[in-house]
This record gives C-alpha cells, sequence and structure tokens, in this order.
C-alpha cells in the first residue's frame, strides 16, 4: 500500500524528518543544559527557539574550504551518503497508518541496510581526508559500526518471529495487544545500545572522540558539507528513536490522542532519552568497545534470538 | 552495569534541580566592593584632584597602560596636565593602585566598558576624574604631605604644630 500521493508524502517527510533534525540542535542543547544545571541557548527567540535559525544561517555563509590535499571527488560524496541513506531509511517508516512514503515488504531489512551504508559516508569521509586523525576516526567507524550492526540485526529478529512479517506497519499492527518491548526486552536493550553506536553518539562517539582525534572523521570538513555531517547525525537520532517506538513501543497505538501524536510522543521520549545517555556516560576505550560488543552483546542476542524461537515454536 | 543506570538516573534526578546560570544582562551578579574593575581618577574631599603627576602608577603598571605628562600649578601643585589609560591593554591587576601613593588612582566594580571600536577604550582624564573621593572619602594628601604649596605653608597641615624656629634654641 502506498499513500495517495507519492511526491508529496516524499517532500514532507523529508521536510518533517530535516526541521526535526534541525531543531533537535536546539534540544539537545537545552536538555544538555538542564541536567548541568545550566540553560542553554535561550537568547535568540522565545526560549532561544530561533538560535535553530541563527545557526543555519552562520553554516551557510561559512566558507566551504576543500582543503588541497585531499581526494577530491570522494571527500564531496562522503557527506552526501550520510544525508542519503538515512533519508531512505525514513521512507519505510510509518508514522501512522497510510501516512507512510513506501510500505515495502521487507522494511525492517531495507533500514537495516540503508543504515549499513552509512557506514561507507564515514570511512570514506576519514580515507579521503588525507589525515591521520581523520583515518583513525574513519577505522574506527568502520570497526565499531560493523561488529554493532551484527547484533542489531539479530536483536531485532525476536520482533520478526514474534510479528511474522518484515513489514513495519504489520509489525506496528501485531503489538495491538502487548506491546514488543515486554516479550523482547532483552532484543530492545540490545537495539537501543546498537542504535547508540550506530548513531555514534556518547558514549559510543569513538569515531569522533574530539578529544584524542581532533574531530574524528570529519576534521577536515567545513561549512555546510560539516553540516551535512552534523544534521546527518541528529536525522540518525531521530531514526533510530522512531524505530524503537514503532518496533518495541507499538508505534501508533495508544489510547484518545491521535496515533501521529504517540508516534511523535514516543519518538521524542527516546531521544531524550539519547541525550541523557549523552549527558551522562563518559566514552569507553575502544578494545572495552569492541570486546563488549562482540563478547557480550552478541551472545545475549544470539541467546535472545534462540529463546525467542523456541517459544514461538512451543506456542504455535 | 548498574553504576550506569544509575549514574543515568543521578543525572536525571538533575532536571529537578534549581539552575545555576546568572542571567546576566537583566540579573546582575554581586561584585565585592574591591572588584578590580574600570578605573577612576578620585578627588580630595576639598574638590581638587588628588592625582600628583608622579608616574609611580605608570611605572608599576606591568603592561604599560599608562600614560601622563606631570605640570605645575601656580600654587606649585603638582598634577597630570593629561592622564590617559588605555583600557584595550589594561588587565585589572590593580597595581597602579596600590602604588599610588596618594589614593587618587582607584579601581572599581564597573566591567560594562565593552566598546566597538578599540580605539574608544582609551580614556582620557576628563573620562577618569569623578567628582568625589572614592574608597578612601576622609583622605586629603595635601593635608598629610609635608611639602609646602601656595595656600598651605609648613606646619598648617593637619595634625602639625608650626616649625620651631631653631634661632631661639640657641644658648
Ligand atoms: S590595573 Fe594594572 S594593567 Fe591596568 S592600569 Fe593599573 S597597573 Fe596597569
Ligand atoms: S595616579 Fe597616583 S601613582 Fe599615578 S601619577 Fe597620580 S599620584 Fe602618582
Amino acid at each position: 500500500m502506498t499513500s495517495p500521493h507519492p511526491i508529496l508524502s516524499i517532500l514532507g517527510v523529508a521536510i518533517v524528518a530535516l526541521s526535526i533534525a534541525a531543531f533537535l540542535i536546539w534540544v539537545e542543547r537545552r536538555l544538555l543544559a538542564l541536567w548541568q544545571d545550566r540553560y542553554g541557548p535561550n537568547r535568540v527567540g522565545p526560549f532561544g527557539l530561533l538560535q535553530v535559525a541563527a545557526d543555519s544561517i552562520k553554516i551557510f555563509m561559512k566558507e566551504d574550504w576543500i582543503p588541497p590535499f585531499v581526494d577530491r571527488p570522494v571527500f564531496i560524496l562522503a557527506p552526501a551518503i550520510v544525508f542519503v541513506t538515512v533519508l531512505m531509511s525514513f521512507a519505510v517508516l510509518p508514522v501512522a497508518p497510510g501516512i507512510i512514503v513506501s510500505d515495502l515488504s521487507v522494511g525492517l531489512l531495507f533500514f537495516l541496510a540503508m543504515s549499513s551504508l552509512g557506514v561507507y559516508s564515514v570511512v570514506l569521509a576519514g580515507w579521503s581526508s588525507n589525515n591521520k586523525y581523520a583515518l583513525l576516526g574513519g577505522l574506527r567507524a568502520a570497526a565499531q559500526m560493523l561488529s554493532y550492526e551484527v547484533f542489531m540485526g539479530l536483536s531485532l529478529m525476536g520482533v520478526v518471529l514474534l510479528a511474522g512479517t518484515f513489514s513495519l506497519p504489520a509489525i506496528v499492527e501485531a503489538q495491538r495487544t502487548i506491546w514488543f518491548v515486554i516479550p523482547q526486552f532483552p532484543g530492545f536493550v540490545l537495539f537501543l545500545i546498537a542504535g547508540l553506536a550506530e548513531t555514534r553518539r556518547i558514549p559510543f562517539d569513538l569515531p569522533e572522540a574530539e578529544s584524542e582525534l581532533v574531530a574524528g572523521y570529519h576534521s577536515e570538513y567545513s561549512g555546510m558539507k560539516f553540516g551535512m555531517f552534523f544534521v546527518g547525525e541528529y536525522m540518525g537520532v531521530s531514526l533510530i528513536s522512531a524505530m524503537i517506538s514503532v518496533l518495541f513501543f507499538g508505534g501508533w497505538l495508544g489510547p484518545v490522542l491521535p496515533g501521529v501524536v504517540w508516534f511523535f510522543l514516543k519518538m521524542f521520549s527516546f531521544i531524550a532519552f539519547f541525550v541523557l545517555v549523552r549527558a551522562a556516560l563518559p566514552r569507553p576505550r575502544f578494545d572495552q568497545l569492541m570486546s563488549w560488543g562482540w563478547k557480550v552483546m552478541l551472545p545475549l542476542a544470539l541467546i535472545n534470538l534462540l529463546a525467542t524461537g523456541a517459544a514461538v515454536l512451543a506456542w504455535r | 552495569m548498574l553504576s550506569i543506570l544509575r549514574t543515568i538516573w543521578y543525572v536525571f534526578l538533575h532536571s529537578f534541580q534549581k539552575r545555576i546560570t546568572v542571567q546576566y544582562p537583566e540579573q546582575k551578579p554581586y561584585l565585592a566592593p574591591r572588584y578590580r574593575g574600570r578605573i577612576i581618577l578620585s578627588r580630595d574631599p576639598d574638590g581638587g584632584e588628588r592625582c600628583v603627576a608622579c608616574n609611580l602608577c605608570a611605572v608599576a603598571c606591568p603592561v604599560g597602560c599608562i600614560a601622563l605628562q606631570a605640570t605645575e600649578d601656580k600654587n606649585g601643585r603638582r598634577y597630570p596636565e593629561f592622564f590617559r589609560i588605555n583600557f584595550s591593554r589594561c588587565i585589572f591587576c590593580g597595581y597602579c593602585e596600590e602604588a599610588c601613593p596618594t589614593y587618587a588612582i582607584q579601581l572599581t566594580p564597573d566591567f560594562e566598558i565593552g566598546e566597538f571600536h578599540r580605539k574608544n577604550l582609551v580614556y582620557e582624564k576628563e573620562d577618569l576624574l569623578i567628582n568625589g573621593p572614592g574608597k578612601h572619602p576622609g583622605y586629603n594628601f595635601w593635608q598629610i604631605a609635608g611639602v609646602k604649596i601656595g595656600g598651605k605653608d609648613k606646619g598648617e597641615a593637619a595634625h602639625e604644630a608650626a616649625p620651631v624656629d631653631v634661632h631661639t634654641l640657641l644658648p
């Protein structure tokens, strides 16, 4: 099923996703400030809301400097990839019944594929910059995102087993009786952690790690190219939050309020949680990160998958 | 693992704590009376300039931002012909105030002296001079100094006895 005006809904989703990402810059700064007993940006416009406008004007006006030593085509392509892949994932995101760009029967797989492609952006950016810090950031990103990708997919298989489909609207509908967070709690926790790693957020921001690597893979970027990485990260955060609410918290399902409101409510609480984690946690060492991923998370995801499979077999 | 969750919870509890930011332009911070801010030149209780153009402040200043030229009035009182402080260089260390023998130069609790043009930060004597004694209300240098100037002969200062005529002590 596709919505009646494909072009309109594509535009709508793209615009909403972009404005949420821009708005998140403000939200994150205000929330971080709240948890650090400060105020954050509160001067430009009501509650500092126009800070977003000021920041975007600033970043558009900035010189877009491409250093002479970089690999030009790849350098220019890299920020576009992160943008495109995240926006593509929004295409399969069901906001409310009927409000979806394209209801693929393999929507979940498409989302996973797109988030894997996002790794390319970071790795290529690090490689093409011809800068040791950027390269180190890109290497870290490759290792980190590949290893967290593995159990990210596995943690979602429990949901697929319970719902019996890869289509996201159908998964939401399958949660009418009970949200999947209850039968699939380990899967939820695993996906949350993998999502944090996938969006390269603190505590998994080792590819950026500004205290060790200048700014990691985007050290050489400036102007709107840097802005694309920045906005891409925030779109990634909103995408993962939306996915958590769709897959584990029943998406648009909820009493009284209309579905869209429920969807955004759930999504924003997870965004706030992402910011809270950023405010609270330090960055682990890289070997800790890797051994945590392969020795703890992956076995847990497999056990969860086996247990869910056994339970589904026993009940049917 | 548990400590991670506890950390997150404690940070979350900060949502309900008072914010410590001082909302500056609307809400002024408290500045101690001895805060070292904008510099002024004060006057005697009787209204005369305190500065005797001794140049001690200019010498003490570590960045050399004080410039002045000494001159004398018809009573033989030294005073600065011009007195210039370049606030774009001043580091507000307060050494000038410490060096001054007459309490003329003083730092005040005011830091709002921002300007759009650097040359507007060069303050001349008429910008610096205030109409009062500043932090030392009763102090009058010429009433304490032993030197003789026009209008005040030897022995006429405060707490000073008239000089003894040494010839009367002769046997
Ligand atoms: S406060 Fe320090 S730097 Fe400023 S004029 Fe006085 S001595 Fe010079
Ligand atoms: S301000 Fe004080 S130290 Fe400076 S020249 Fe005048 S009397 Fe001397």
